[in-house]
């Protein structure tokens, strides 16, 4: 039996990625969720939708993905922590407004615990298809932060980084799960809500007077003011100088979506994870993420079993991509080796790191499944090989 | 009061970006008195500006928000009213005001309007009808007349447009009132008393797009098209309205149409759901849940 009223479920559980995704939003200090029913994410929204309004938080049904989108965009500037979940076809509908909230710098929250595509696809099996349209969905110059949990329990670790990320940054973050994780269950252990760091949201000191909503700090992130704090903040999704206020030309452009790029192009090393297991000194390194890194696990020890020095890089951040470090990694070994459940999209940009440096082999599959372990310990085998 | 004075000062100043003034729209246009009877609403009803946020979407009405000194919120296009949604639940000390256009509310943002309106959502939603699409140059949408020309319709517009009063009433809004941009103090009372009210309520203004919509369909200029207005409107605030549909024999029936009480969302919400119970799973006691009913 659920303990409703408290926000936090401290204890150890059995739980799917779904429900520790909800349970993680709600430690993390969600207190808003708008969503639309969808395979394989609607576990996400049930859950919201018991839990939230127990804890004084608000759920709401909307019409459609793009709503759900745009309305926690609002929450979020009533000061609300919100969040939505969706899958493939409501991801590709909720671009639209992903946009406006890198745009005008929201802090929120986005799950797609991705499924097989494209259109309808296969909307209760595995894929991870959607790694892509992540990073460039939404029309225009944009940088973006996605996590990629390979577990329940990082379901639930990931959702409270995501928010995080989110205030610290001022910008929508993905949470980049698939069907596989979502709905596999396994121990989730959820710490005391002491034990559970928060990021405050960035607040301004300023006078409302004196107040300029868009001028950044040091980190090149503005401080906010909320709706009904007295500011008569300006916010639009044009072109806008620090006041917020529209400015249709090339110079505003550049120094506005530059400054956006840079917020997160810049900040890359306090925002990328990385989980390196026998990366020093192997001859050929696995880079993959979400479920396709722990189905990597198996073919990567019996390959080590047979004698190949093989080592895992799990992609715990996509986006930002750790360019740095692929490339280092690169001049070190002789192959990489990238299976992920599409038809090669992060394998094009560790090859592009590479740079002729190591041989990258890219292990696609169409989805519906995740890898058999030998396809992966094929590829293993054919990197060492001369 | 000296006569440099007078043409420094607007009444509304107080409430207006003044920095962002001049505005963008065109000589004739009847955006800003549309704009300018809202904010004499708005003073009356005496309503905190600090809590009040304003949110438009895009087109030449989604730039009201910008110029009224508020929390201006400018969406993305067909977007303010979930936009808005967001921030009244998430908020709900917050008075949210929606401001757009015809294309922007009824056609791309169409779903969203129509299900606010059946959540009552306790949003104000003014919506300025000016039948056309101004911002891109004039082009058909879904309140352009049948046979109205315009940047699309080049041989007359052959869809039936959406009656917005009717659409608006069926879908839920607890207050109904259209009157054209001419009937400022009528006008004024309905949006006073929308702001006042809770629930969805729904203000569709008649504008003249002189420009655009007025020059395509020989209407004349801004003037001509306001006494056109003057000569063509007929209060009726109990009218069927299905019978209130606008057309081009140019006759525009106005009034307070619509006005009832239903609880809002955050109320069910709060009130029926959120409230300490003894069993919080339990159902929502049956008395409770006629008295939702009765109302719906």
């Amino acid at each position: 039996m659920l303990e409703v009223e408290k926000p936090v479920l401290t204890g150890s559980h059995f739980m799917n990625g779904d429900n520790a995704c909800a349970e993680g939003a709600l430690a993390a200090g969600c207190r808003f969720f708008a969503g639309y029913p969808i395979t394989p994410a609607t576990e996400v929204t049930e859950r919201m939708s018991e839990r939230l309004p127990l804890v004084g938080g608000v759920y709401i049904q909307m019409e459609d993905e793009i709503a759900s989108m745009i309305a926690i965009l609002g929450a979020s500037w009533a000061g609300k922590r919100s969040m939505t979940a969706t899958s493939g076809p409501g991801f590709s509908l909720m671009m639209e407004n992903m946009g406006l909230g890198i745009m005008i710098e929201t802090p929120c929250v986005l799950v797609n615990v991705q499924r097989g595509g494209p259109s309808t696809g296969l909307p209760t099996l595995v894929g991870q298809g959607d790694m892509m349209q992540a990073r460039w969905g939404s029309h225009g110059p944009y940088e973006i932060i996605a996590l990629c949990p390979s577990s329940p329990q990082e379901m639930f670790d990931l959702t409270i980084k995501a928010f995080n990320l989110s205030e610290e940054f001022r910008t929508p973050v993905l949470v980049m799960a698939d069907e596989v994780v979502g709905h596999m269950s396994e121990k989730v252990v959820i710490p005391s809500p002491e034990k559970i760091k928060i990021h405050p949201r960035l607040k301004t000191k300023e006078k409302p007077e004196k107040y300029l909503p868009f001028k950044p700090n040091k980190n090149l992130v503005p401080p906010m003011a909320n709706a009904g704090e007295g500011y008569h903040i300006h916010i639009t999704g044009l072109t806008h100088d620090e006041k917020g206020y529209p400015v249709i030309n090339a110079k505003t452009q550049q120094k506005l979506v530059k400054r956006l790029l840079d917020k997160i192009r810049l900040n890359r090393d306090k925002i990328i994870i990385l989980e390196e297991d026998n990366v020093e000194g192997a001859d050929v390194v696995v880079v993959s993420y979400g479920i396709s890194a722990r189905t990597a696990v198996l073919p990567i020890q019996q390959a080590r079993k047979e004698g190949t020095k093989v080592g895992l890089l799990r992609l715990v951040t996509v986006w930002p991509f750790p360019e740095e470090r692929i490339k280092a990694l690169a001049k070190k070994v002789k192959a990489i080796v990238v299976p992920e459940l599409n038809q090669g999209q992060i394998s094009l940009v560790v090859e592009r790191c590479a740079a002729g440096n190591a041989k990258v082999i890219s292990v696609p599959h169409m989805g519906g499944e995740t890898h058999d372990p030998k396809e992966i310990l094929a590829a293993i085998k054919q990197a060492v090989k001369k | 009061m000296t006569e440099e004075q007078i043409a420094l000062n607007h009444p509304m100043d107080a409430y207006l970006r003044e920095d962002r003034i001049p505005h963008i729209w065109c000589s004739g246009c009847g955006l800003g008195t549309c704009l300018n009877t809202f904010l004499h609403a708005l003073v009356k009803s005496k309503i905190d500006m600090k809590k009040t946020s304003i949110v438009s979407g895009i087109g030449c009405t989604g730039r009201v928000a910008g110029y009224v000194k508020l929390d201006s919120f400018h969406t993305t296009h067909g977007r303010p009213i979930p936009f808005a949604t967001g921030l009244k639940l998430a908020n709900p000390k917050l008075k949210v005001i929606v401001f757009s256009g015809d294309g922007d509310l009824i056609s791309i943002g169409g779903n969203h309007f129509i299900h606010a309106a059946r959540r009552n959502v306790d949003l104000t939603v003014i919506c300025v009808n000016n039948f056309t699409y101004g911002m891109t140059g004039g082009q058909g949408g879904p309140t352009t007349p049948i046979t109205a020309r315009s940047a699309t319709t080049p041989f007359g517009n052959f869809e039936f447009p959406f009656n917005l009063a009717y659409l608006a009433a069926g879908s839920g809004a607890v207050y109904v009132a259209r009157w054209t941009m001419l009937d400022v103090r009528r006008l004024e009372n309905s949006i006073l008393h929308a702001l006042n009210k809770k629930g969805f309520t729904f203000v569709e203004i008649i504008s003249p797009c002189p420009t655009l919509y007025g020059r395509m369909n020989k209407l004349g200029n801004g003037l001509k098209m306001i006494k056109d207005y003057q000569k063509n409107t007929i209060i009726n605030h109990k009218v069927d309205l299905k019978d209130a549909a606008l057309g081009m024999d140019g006759k525009i029936v106005v009034g307070n149409f619509v006005d009832i009480q239903r609880p809002t969302f955050t109320e069910v919400l709060y009130d029926h759901i959120a409230k300490p119970q003894p069993n919080k799973k339990e159902d929502i006691p049956k008395e409770e849940r006629k008295k939702i009913e009765h109302h719906a």
